[in-house]
């Protein structure tokens, strides 16, 4: 069966959307543009608002694309008065957070479980 | 001067952005081969992959009948990259600071900050087409006898 790249791993947790990248490189326009397509598909297949969780665990490198990206995602995510946080960010990609200043806009944990803490439901957008 | 150690090599890619792939299946080797650290060779690839990106589709405009040359020179020092493109190249020191105000907010213009963060040297030819981009190894301190 042919795969699908890149690919990410979506769970649904009460209060939040768990969207887990799965590829340990994320840099390709392409690959970038489908990432994007599949995790807006995911918060407007949600009823109401939603809470996403962007999990970093498996991610080792990534380009600035995938910086614009999650901007855009998170412009998605608001409009539907929902919360993003992200998490399980290595070190060194944490550096082009800090870097680019993205760490002042976007709110970074260390792992899921506190990511998910005092996420309550969000209200229809 | 390129000491007895040094690699040097020059390559003409097609302006497609997952060209820098096989590129960096060159270049990584080298740097490992060269004692450069994890961090040095997570610098060098990133860097490499926002200066061809910033070469295909602002240089080039991801024209496919333009190309983009490469120039290489790794040695036990140091390695050194020239990119450039067939474009009308641009003025460096007026691209717009992606950290300050709303630019923060917006999705692109973090490639030049990223190369120049991560990169000893940074260097554009008068016209702005071509890019040279140095990174030092740092020298693990000599061990002392006792």
């Amino acid at each position: 069966m042919e795969q699908i790249r890149p690919r990410i791993a979506v769970e649904y947790a009460p209060n939040a959307t768990i969207v887990t990248f799965t590829d340990e490189k994320i840099l390709e326009e392409q690959d970038i543009s489908v990432l994007q397509d599949s995790i807006i598909a995911v918060i407007e297949s949600a009823s109401g608002g939603v809470n996403l969780i962007l999990d970093f665990s498996k991610v080792k490198f990534l380009s600035s694309a995938v910086l614009g990206l999650l901007i855009r995602i998170s412009k998605r995510v608001y409009q539907r008065n929902g919360q993003l946080r992200l998490c399980n960010i290595n070190p060194k990609i944490y550096e082009i957070f800090k870097i680019t200043r993205l760490t002042k806009i976007f709110d970074i944990y260390p792992d899921v479980k506190s990511a998910g803490k005092g996420l309550s439901k969000p209200e229809q957008p | 001067m390129a000491s007895e150690t040094s690699i040097s090599r020059s390559a003409v890619v097609e302006s497609k952005p997952s060209a820098v792939e096989k590129q960096w299946r060159w270049v990584l080797p080298k740097l490992k081969a060269h004692n450069f650290s994890e961090d040095e060779i997570f610098a060098v690839h990133l860097a490499m992959e926002e200066a061809f990106i910033n070469a295909v589709r602002h240089g080039n405009k991801m024209d496919p009948q333009k190309e983009v040359k490469i120039d290489y020179l790794v040695d036990d020092e140091k390695l050194e990259i020239s990119m450039t493109d067939e474009g009308r190249g641009f003025d460096p020191n007026v691209v717009p600071d992606p950290r300050c105000g709303e630019n923060l907010y917006k999705a692109g213009g973090r490639g030049l900050l990223l190369i120049r963060s991560y990169m000893d040297v940074v260097e554009f030819n008068k016209s702005g087409n071509r890019v040279r981009i140095v990174k030092y190894r740092k020298k693990s301190p000599k061990k002392v006898k006792s």
